[in-house]
């Protein structure tokens, strides 16, 4: 059986590897962007000059051949589901058994005027990197829209060679429809004190024309014009599925997969940033474009077609990101504008940069969630008090067992506790420590 | 604040030329008073003074030139010594048959190490000019100059908000490092040289000045050809094809550094005239090449290590870890072996174990060592300071060792105790991203680490056999000889030439990652009974290589992490610095032992059942 892949991202590859790990079938990953499959989450890192772009590859150029996992340098202009064969640019094609679509994102436009001028781009691909970098020497100043995720990677990037950035959020702050409200306030204070000028409930009304077709200036919707050499798009990204018109692959935002990732097609699936679930699990977005998913779906389509059909299950909600200095890690259901029913326990450092919310059912007292930043937290430990609906009280006491700062870092567990105690009039004290050995029989339950 | 850096980094680059020249900076002249003052063996004086004949009271311009008419001069008095008291190798004739009444053998003949010593000393105190009469001012236009230059420019960085600070590493050509196949050039040539050097070691020095030479002005020519056709593009995206011409340059001076000091140190007598004063402080004695060496490495050290907690002052493991193995050089390998000898006890650094302190059963150690300095008696048992040193030196590299590695991983010495890896940590720190990440790599250092333990297992118990049955014969070996090769290949060139000259193009742990026997025998504790691993948060790696990238030990980090597998390799030497490096918290240096015999195992994997996904397995 001939098992194709369109893409190379980290859905398309962990696709790959386990179907390699489960059968023997043959199977052939294309990619128009690179040769090899490179972490996406490390572009910013070559940009800044940590890494080279071949420190970002997770696998030397010898695992593909070593693995049987055929590599196609190409762009999938057709795909004709009936006769299931693919048509490349350039006229060359490849016929598949089974083909999964890990197509991925393109960064949003809103129909800007002067959206697709030189010296505009977003950041997703290698070849936005490549953009970015061709318009840096000499940069005066960039301009970069949308408070999400993307935005703020970007602005650190040209930071990091001393180009003054403007950062546009249409929100009343940073990320505030994902961040809860403090933690929000944190970044915006955190992003100002590295001396971006960060300009809140802004939008972008035009890109000028500096009449050679390249951008030379943003106008806002307050009518300020900011001159720049670059003006940055990372309002969002959207599926990447214009070149599945016309297929009959049954499409919304995103390309519909059923709860086993298959798509309307016969042997097509649908995984990662591209894949929109019919059903997603209550409380997920049927469109979820983060590493983590991609991957657990990468790992599903290997099972369902090597192994028995088996439904994709994301598990308890997780993900992190790091806000310029500041690391942020959430598990289970924090909420930017929480139900009724959530209550919190905030607690931050003096420094401000660094807090601690715990969220737990007001009625029934029961763990919901963790949000994090500056602080580390184990993945495992959260998840299990998660899962076991555990009562927020047993969660405080045992709050050190979650910790996962580095040796010597000062513990915070015991201020939790406190302000808890505050809150309810409670007086419980932490009942274990930090201790690998502890954490371990936790886990195992011994 | 660019102003202090820059006018810092001026200081600094100045005092290094200042320092580099100063070797030249004098005239010499051999005097009868200079070798009554330098040799105290009256035969050996005697027979110099004879064979001097005109170099005698006449002015060298240069140590170059006076080392060139001296060293003649002392190997015809060793020959005409021999020949005095009888020694004929031609008629196998060995030993002295005639000696003087009541002179010892040695008193009367010169060994090579004579030669070597007094090559040192007279050329040392022959010194006149510039620098002898002004040593204490060259002291601060070096060293101290030096320092508070590089200091200046490190302590702005205090004004920046903390965090991970690596940018543009990868851009400065003094930190990114040459490609493959330069580096392999460059081995090459000091592997060469450094067999044939085993027999004529001024051919390590040609033939690495002429490549280094000739790379260095390649670049530069590339460097501003590539400037002129290519000004669109400042920068690719791609690899740096090799354009580290700093880095280069400083692998060059390190080499020729370590040269100069194993094997031609009477050509830098002028650096350890600065630090005399310095040295009959503290030791009571003026100071040789090994007392500069300590005194550099420890100033560097210190200065490099400030650097290194003003990176990471957000990182409590770094800040502790980092001030430990500076603390550790400063007080158990520089001071304490000075106010040793000076309390007239033997040499000791106390934290250094076998073997890599390879000469700790050598004979002439365990002489001085075991009921050397001050008698003494425990409960009516006498013994005396050297002997107890000597015993704590067993009882640290076949107890402490195994057992702290046991609790801690390798790391308690590696990365917070021991010299060579301080050096690494302070110095090292910015050439970290170099070590090569390759599985090709990962089987040459597995062959070489374990080829140097167990060379240097074999040499140690051949040394020993012949000290306690008083024969040099094993086999077809001399010990001796099994011993000077040691010495030379693993001792001199593998630790320092290449173990620190490389820093700037293969990583700042290269000796304790490929050469160190110590820590490949640690490494094996570390990897199959120990309670150290690095732990995996889970789900959260988004495989972006930082961790891989900053390991300086060449470990792919990553590719456990991505697994949410546990990181568990032997040459792990837990610095700490992927965990530090990682943007999305996911590693954790930790210890335990309720799971020590399934750390490796995938407990943590994404894994997939008929119940869905799960984190465990």
């Amino acid at each position: 059986m001939h098992i194709v892949i369109i893409g190379n991202g980290i859905s398309g590859i962990t696709a790959a590897r386990f179907i390699r790990k489960l059968s023997d079938h043959q199977i052939t990953v294309i990619s128009a962007e690179t040769d090899h499959f490179f972490s996406r989450t490390a572009l910013m890192y070559i940009y800044m000059g940590h890494m080279r772009f071949e420190d970002t590859k997770p696998y030397e150029d010898w695992f593909w051949d070593k693995n049987r996992i055929g590599l196609k340098r190409a762009y999938v202009r057709k795909i004709d589901v009936q006769e299931k064969r693919l048509e490349f640019d350039g006229g060359e094609g490849m016929s598949y058994d089974k083909l999964i679509l890990a197509c991925g994102s393109t960064p949003n436009k809103f129909g800007w005027p002067g959206q697709d001028l030189k010296g505009v781009g977003g950041l997703y691909s290698y070849q936005d990197l490549e953009n970015m970098e061709a318009y840096s020497p000499g940069l005066k100043r960039a301009v970069i829209v949308g408070g999400g995720l993307i935005g703020i990677e970007m602005a650190e990037m040209f930071h990091s060679r001393h180009i003054p950035v403007t950062f546009l959020v249409r929100e009343s702050s940073y990320w505030s429809g994902v961040l809860p409200a403090e933690e929000s306030a944190m970044v915006n204070r955190h992003i100002r004190a590295h001396g971006f000028d960060l300009r809140l409930q802004t939008e972008l009304k035009e890109i000028v024309d500096d009449g050679s077709g390249k951008a030379c200036a943003a106008i806002t919707n307050k009518e300020d014009r900011i001159d720049c050499g670059y003006v940055g798009l990372t309002a969002g990204v959207r599926p990447n599925i214009r070149f599945l018109e016309g297929s009959g692959i049954e499409t919304q935002r995103g390309i519909l997969v059923n709860n086993q990732l298959q798509t309307s097609a016969k042997d097509v699936y649908a995984i990662g940033d591209c894949a929109q679930l019919h059903e997603p699990m209550p409380g997920r977005r049927p469109i979820e474009a983060i590493w983590y998913t991609g991957r657990m779906m990468g790992e599903t389509v290997a099972h369902n077609i090597c192994k028995a059909p088996t439904d994709y299950d994301p598990g308890i909600w997780f993900n992190s990101a790091k806000f310029l200095d500041i690391e942020y890690q959430v598990y289970g259901d924090v909420r930017a504008k929480p139900p009724k029913n959530h209550q919190s326990i905030y607690w931050e450092h003096a420094d401000g940069t660094k807090s601690i919310r715990i969220i737990y059912d007001k009625d029934s007292k029961e763990i919901l969630g963790f949000n994090l930043m500056g602080v580390r937290y184990r993945h495992e430990v959260c998840e299990k008090w998660l899962r076991d609906r555990t009562n927020v009280e047993e969660v405080l006491q045992h709050l050190s067992l979650a910790n996962f700062d580095p040796e010597f870092f000062k513990q915070y567990e015991k201020e939790v506790i406190h302000l808890y105690n505050q809150q309810s009039g409670r007086e419980l004290k932490l009942r274990s420590k930090r201790r690998l050995n502890q954490v371990i029989r936790f886990l195992t339950g011994s | 604040m660019k102003t202090i850096k820059n006018t810092g980094l001026f200081l600094f680059v100045a005092a290094l030329l200042v320092f580099t020249l100063s070797i030249t900076f004098s005239r010499h002249q051999l005097t009868a008073e200079l070798l009554e003052n330098q040799i105290s063996k009256q035969y050996h004086r005697e027979m110099i003074q004879q064979q001097a004949g005109e170099v005698l009271n006449k002015e060298y311009a240069t140590n170059i030139t006076f080392v060139s008419a001296l060293e003649p001069i002392l190997q015809q008095s060793k020959d005409a010594l021999d020949n005095a008291s009888g020694v004929d190798p031609a008629q196998g004739v060995w030993n002295a048959v005639n000696l003087p009444e009541g002179v010892s053998e040695w008193e009367y003949r010169m060994s090579d190490a004579d030669i070597k010593s007094y090559l040192f000393s007279l050329t040392k105190y022959s010194a006149m000019g510039l620098l002898p009469g002004r040593a204490s001012l060259f002291f601060f236009l070096s060293f101290i100059l030096g320092s508070l230059g590089a200091l200046m420019y490190f302590l702005p960085d205090l004004l920046l908000i903390p965090g991970i600070k690596n940018n543009q590493i990868y851009d400065s050509t003094a930190t990114r490092g040459v490609n493959f196949q330069i580096r392999m050039v460059f081995l090459l040539a000091v592997v060469i040289s450094t067999i044939i050097g085993g027999i004529f070691k001024a051919l390590i020095l040609a033939i690495l000045t002429i490549v280094a030479g000739g790379l260095i002005i390649f670049f530069i020519y590339r460097h501003h050809k590539k400037k002129n056709i290519d000004n669109q593009k400042s920068r690719t995206v791609s690899a740096p094809k090799g354009s580290g011409w700093i880095g280069l340059a400083a692998v060059t001076y390190f080499i020729g550094f370590y040269i100069l000091l194993y094997f031609y140190p009477h050509y830098i007598t002028n650096w350890t005239l600065m630090l005399d004063p310095i040295s009959e402080a503290l030791g009571g004695s003026p100071a040789s090449q090994w007392f500069l060496y300590g005194f550099l490495y420890t100033v560097i050290m210190i200065v490099m290590g400030i650097r290194m907690l003003i990176k990471y002052r957000h990182n409590r493991y770094q800040l502790v870890r980092t001030s430990s193995v500076i603390f550790f050089q400063i007080a158990f390998a520089f001071l304490i072996p000075e106010f040793l000898v000076r309390l007239n006890q033997p040499y000791m650094d106390l934290k250094n174990a076998w073997p890599l302190n390879y000469s700790m059963f050598f004979d002439y150690n365990i002489d001085s060592m075991v009921g050397g300095g001050t008698p003494f008696a425990i409960a009516g048992w006498s013994t005396s300071v050297g002997t107890i040193m000597f015993v704590w030196g067993i009882v640290l590299s076949l107890v402490v060792v195994p057992l702290f590695t046991y609790i801690y991983g390798k790391r308690w010495y590696c990365s917070w105790v021991c010299g060579c890896g301080g050096l690494a940590e302070t110095l090292g720190d910015p050439y970290r991203q170099l070590s090569d990440k390759s599985l090709t790599a990962w089987k040459a250092e597995r062959y070489i680490i374990h080829g140097v333990l167990a060379f240097a297992i074999i040499m140690t118990g051949f040394v020993l056999y012949s000290y306690l049955t008083n024969s040099s014969q094993i086999l077809i070996f001399d010990t001796y000889q099994v011993r000077s090769w040691y010495g030379f290949f693993v001792g001199s060139m593998f630790a320092g030439v290449v173990g620190t000259g490389f820093y700037p193009i293969m990583g700042n742990r290269v000796w304790c990652r490929f050469g160190c026997p110590l820590a490949g025998l640690m490494g094996i504790v570390q990897r199959f009974k120990s309670r150290f691993r690095i732990t995996t948060n889970g789900g959260q790696c988004i495989s972006c290589g930082n961790c891989s990238t900053y390991c300086e030990m060449g470990i792919d980090v990553r590719s456990y992490a991505q697994k949410g597998q546990n990181i568990l390799r032997a040459s792990c030497v837990g610095c700490g610095i992927c965990a530090a490096v990682c943007p999305r918290g996911v590693l954790r240096l930790e210890n335990g032992s309720a799971d020590i015999d399934q750390r490796t195992t995938e407990l943590k994997a994404l894994h997939i059942s008929s119940d869905g996904i799960t984190i465990n397995a």
